[in-house]
């Protein structure tokens, strides 16, 4: 390093790398003193608030609706119904249709005559206060006509089904299918499956899950003239934007959506909301600002849900344990409508059904079904999730009957570090990686050997607590997308982000960015790569976000693609504030470009010691602009977009090691270790903190949480009390670890990490519980695994669903047809 | 309307408010202590957790009217001093130091219920942590470095990290104490 060896003085070495410290984050000093923008912090002059009546019905047409006696309520500004809001509200936008004949009935915001789900809206009361509007809504006067209510997927699907839609002749939206065969990706699966020697085939059940993201959502619309501005707590303010402008006619620059701070998303605020449309079409119709703020209980209830699948999954094999072929066929539960990449979900997780393993042929098929449910979308791995479980569940299967260790077979058909890049039957290119190393370390981690001889000592004593250990080696495709990608997915938009950077005249750093941080810390990590960049002082730098306005340009965070794709166009940006700055130094320097070296932000030129310029004061130089080269804008301010030319593959191993008291079915996990490859760490505390908030979601689908609905359509799990958001002393301590191998589609070498511990944890955690009672003859346990569930599944035999299932629709124990409402209606 | 005569965070208020009125909604919408947030309404996830009369409380689950002559501390009111020059709770500190946040959304009541411990239990074990913030939500953080945050928190208030500057908080968790040390 040129630095090093310049004896002048100490003073000139460049600063320590800030890519890769643990930096403490920015964001904490506001959050951690109650300084917050959240939305329904917003107050405005005159503003006005939003209550919904909902329907407590899942399937009716609305016969009578009488809001007259609500209007003269106290307080109360105005009512609006479907009818009135129904030549305005045009559909919810469906930006991802899977399949050119893939059936889209429509979605509008609030219900003109028919109803779909329990939750949907019927009436809005405007009113003064947030508690004189609700108190209005039990003056609305409503009857509904009940239709047969579709809740089970596997009965919806078949011939003489009713119809969650009149205007559609089946409940299937959608039959996708991808065959690498076909795709000239792999082999003939059906051939596959004709040849092998052993074939295991299994149904497994996703639950249907609840994002619950701890900041309810909240939307405030605010009209001057003819012109909007909405804050709303979203992942996506520029994907709303654009989405809201087409709904309702706002003209696209007339409609500003800032996202300020936003307490979570998880997915579940990918999503154009039905609330966020009719408080834009009640303020325009009113003229004043307005106010929306859902309870937790509205949040559960209708703001999406994700997963709920039942896979049909069959694996080929040799004898020797060589895989030959996999093939997949899902029901997808779409809910009553297709929000906003409702469709997309499953079709996401196409791709990842192979996981590690070199399969020779695969073939994948889904079909998207109606329900009369709240639709599904993105949560937290969005199809990835429910592709590694199939694959993890089904690798210890095939284990179980080829009477196999299941890493042995794990290691005899995973893909090898030296095969990198590798081509997947699925037709991804892998970029890089080591699952033996990974593994090798979590075992480690985690104490395997011993585990495993308590295992034995307790399965030798018969002692009611047994022990299992299950494993999960995952990869998963993340740092959406190349837009190239997406169009052959038929996705309505593509995958780039944008960045700007701004050299303020005093030295400091803005840095506007596309991606929309709720809570990830991109204002910290963002910093540490400008400060590396452009070689300026951490403190120095400010990130800006999640306004229309001040960024123009992005397509917001998640699919874990704000670092690997938002962050190389910062990098990107930054490189050309570099460039930009090196033609200006040279020009102040008196040396020509080509001389001049760019180190710890400051220009020297070679051969020279001593001359420099820091890039700080060119900043200020240019400002000015008295003196700078002809030819050349005065400005060192410069802006990307970046698109992906691939995903990023980040893989892991997580073991987990649990206890099952046979006597009581409680499950406890007992210890978690897990080594994940994220390719280069930009900040590892933040990485880490990653890795554990995606745990706990991930162990959660595997013990506690379940939207569950009745044989009416009543979700019964509609609060915290019912619906099982774990709590610290639920959850164990998480043993967390390593391994770099750096991503090669973008110049910082980052993998995304947002998903990664949530998509890979479910499987280790089922397969532990398995691996705990499977000499007792247990062979599934339907997840949620609660004590009851376990409990039946020893000593009743079957999966443990069917009598927790009784009386609902959770897969087994739902009938939809000729009971509850229509019985009751007569 | 009933009329109260409330503390909160050092200054006082006298209001009117409905009998109805819950504190986390007089706090918010009447006083502007919007630092103080709501994330249920079954009082399951904790986030609303103010100090009333130096005892955490679940602020959805008192009137305001039940509020009446006492002292409510806020997340606004546990640092001392006021704005940039403000010095957080050795509380506040600890999250910040430990990652125990991320959305952030949880912090202000998961930081007042965290208070309310350590003042039971000075010096608790991870164990006693988890089950002492059992009554707080957070979706984000998977909790660790919540009980890390807590468990430094205690350390520091115990004069413990000022004797032993070792002891914390790599004795609380040896997984992260790399990525911790990493910038000393």
């Amino acid at each position: 390093m040129t630095a090093v060896e310049d004896p002048t003085s100490a003073v000139d070495l460049p600063p320590a790398k800030e890519v890769g410290q643990a930096r403490r984050r920015k964001e904490d000093a506001r959050l951690i003193t109650g300084k917050t923008t959240w939305t329904d912090n917003m107050v405005l002059p005159g503003m006005l608030h939003l209550a919904v009546l909902r329907s407590p019905v899942a399937h009716g047409r609305i016969t009578h609706l009488d809001v007259s006696a609500a209007k003269e309520r106290p307080n109360v500004v105005a009512v609006y119904t479907g009818r009135d809001l129904a030549e305005e509200q045009g559909s919810l936008p469906c930006a991802w249709p899977v399949t050119p004949d893939m059936v889209n009935p429509g979605h509008p915001s609030i219900a003109v005559e028919q109803i779909n789900h329990v939750g949907e809206a019927v009436a809005i009361v405007v009113a003064r206060s947030r508690t004189a509007a609700a108190d209005a809504l039990e003056a609305i006067d409503v009857d509904y006509e009940p239709l047969p209510v579709v809740l089970d997927m596997e009965q919806a699907v078949q011939e003489g089904s009713p119809l969650v839609h009149d205007s559609t002749t089946s409940n299937t939206s959608y039959h996708f299918v991808f065959d690498a065969g076909e795709a000239g990706t792999g082999g003939d699966t059906e051939q596959a499956f004709a040849d092998a020697e052993v074939t295991v085939s299994r149904r497994f059940v996703q639950q249907r899950l609840i994002p619950a993201f701890m900041e309810p959502r909240s939307v405030v619309v605010q009209p001057s003239g003819d012109s909007y501005t909405m804050w709303s707590a979203t992942q996506i303010p520029h994907i709303l934007r654009v989405m809201a402008a087409m709904v309702t006619g706002i003209p696209e620059h007339k409609l500003r959506v800032i996202a300020p701070d936003v307490g979570g998303g998880f997915g579940g605020k990918l999503q154009v909301n039905p609330e966020e449309i009719l408080c834009l079409l009640i303020a325009r119709r009113l003229g004043k600002p307005v106010k929306w703020t859902e309870t937790r209980g509205e949040s559960l209830m209708t703001a999406h849900h994700g997963r709920d699948q039942v896979q049909f999954i069959d694996v080929a094999a040799d004898r020797d344990g060589t895989v030959r072929g996999l093939r997949v066929r899902l029901l997808a539960d779409m809910g009553a409508y297709l929000r906003l990449i409702t469709p997309g979900v499953p079709a996401l997780g196409a791709f990842m059904f192979p996981g590690i393993y070199k399969f020779p042929a695969y073939r994948f098929e889904c079909d998207g079904v109606f329900t009369n449910k709240v639709p599904t979308d993105a949560y937290r791995g969005a199809g990835r999730p429910e592709a590694t479980f199939a694959i993890e569940r089904i690798m210890d299967e095939l284990a179980v009957e080829l009477d196999m260790d299941p890493l042995e077979l794990r290691r005899k058909n995973w893909i090898n570090t030296e095969e990198f890049p590798f081509t997947t039957v699925a037709g991804l290119e892998y970029d890089s990686g080591d699952y033996h190393q990974a593994t090798e370390q979590a075992l480690e981690l985690l104490g395997y050997d011993e585990l495993r001889a308590e295992q034995k000592r307790r399965r030798d004593s018969n002692d009611p607590v047994q022990l299992g250990i299950g494993f999960s080696t995952f990869t998963e495709m993340c740092g959406l997308a190349p837009s190239r990608v997406l169009g052959s997915l038929a996705f309505g938009a593509g995958g780039w982000e944008q960045a700007s950077i701004r050299m303020l005249p005093t030295g400091k750093v803005e840095v506007v960015t596309g991606s929309t941080p709720h809570g990830q810390g991109h204002e910290t990590a963002w910093s540490q790569i400008v400060a590396d960049e452009l070689g300026v002082p951490f403190e120095d730098v400010e990130v800006l976000h999640g306004d229309t306005a001040i960024s123009s340009r992005g397509l917001d965070t998640y699919g874990s693609r704000s670092l690997v794709v938002g962050g190389t166009a910062v990098v990107k940006a930054a490189e050309k504030v570099v460039e930009k700055a090196r033609v200006i130094a040279a020009h102040l320097l008196e040396a020509n470009a080509d001389d001049l070296e760019f180190t710890g932000g400051k220009f020297t030129v070679r051969g020279t010691p001593g001359a420099g310029v820091g890039i700080q004061e060119v900043a200020l130089a240019i400002f000015a602009a008295h003196d700078y080269p002809e030819g050349v804008e005065p400005t060192i301010d410069a802006e990307a977009t970046f698109d992906p030319e691939n995903f990023s593959f980040p893989h892991g191993t997580h073991i987990c090691a649990m206890e099952i008291d046979t006597e009581t079915g409680f499950a406890k996990i007992r210890k978690y270790a897990c080594v994940d490859d994220v390719g280069t760490i930009v900040n590892p505390l933040i990485v880490e903190g990653q890795v554990h908030g995606g745990l706990a979601q991930g162990i959660a689908q595997a013990m506690y949480e379940e939207a569950i609905y009745d044989a009416e359509g009543n979700l019964t799990t509609g609060s915290f009390v019912d619906y099982l958001v774990p709590a610290a002393s639920d959850l164990p301590h998480f043993d967390t670890g390593n391994t770099v191998h750096v991503a090669t589609s973008n110049p910082l070498g980052a993998k995304g990490v947002g998903e990664a511990g949530c998509i890979a944890s479910t499987p280790a955690v089922v397969n532990a519980a398995l691996d705990a009672v499977r000499h007792l003859g247990v062979t599934d346990i339907r997840m949620p695994l609660t004590p009851e569930r376990v409990w039946r599944a020893i000593h009743a035999g079957g999966d443990g669903g069917d009598r927790a299932a009784q009386g609902s629709n959770a897969y087994g124990g739902a009938r939809t047809t000729e009971s509850g409402i229509q019985e009751a209606a007569q | 309307m009933t009329q109260i005569n409330v503390r909160v965070d050092g200054a006082s208020y006298t209001d009117d408010v409905e009998p109805r009125t819950l504190l986390v909604h007089y706090l918010r919408e009447q006083l502007g202590k919007v630092g103080t947030v709501v994330g249920c309404d079954t009082s399951n996830c904790g986030a609303c957790t103010v100090h009333l009369d130096g005892q955490a409380v679940k602020s959805c689950t008192v009137f305001a009217v039940q509020a009446d002559g006492c002292q409510v501390t806020t997340i606004e009111g546990v640092a001392t001093g006021e704005g940039e020059s403000a010095t957080l709770h050795p509380v506040q500190r600890a999250f910040h130091e430990m990652h125990g946040l991320q959305c952030g959304f949880c912090t202000p009541g998961m930081i007042m219920a965290s208070i309310d411990l350590l003042k039971e239990n000075p010096d608790p074990s991870d164990e006693e942590v988890r089950e002492g913030i059992e009554g707080n939500l957070c979706r984000c953080t998977g909790y660790q470095n919540i009980v890390r945050a807590v468990r430094q928190a205690a350390a520091e208030m115990s004069g413990k990290a000022a004797d032993d500057p070792q002891a914390e908080p790599a004795a609380v968790d040896t997984a992260a104490a790399d990525h911790v040390a990493a910038q000393a």
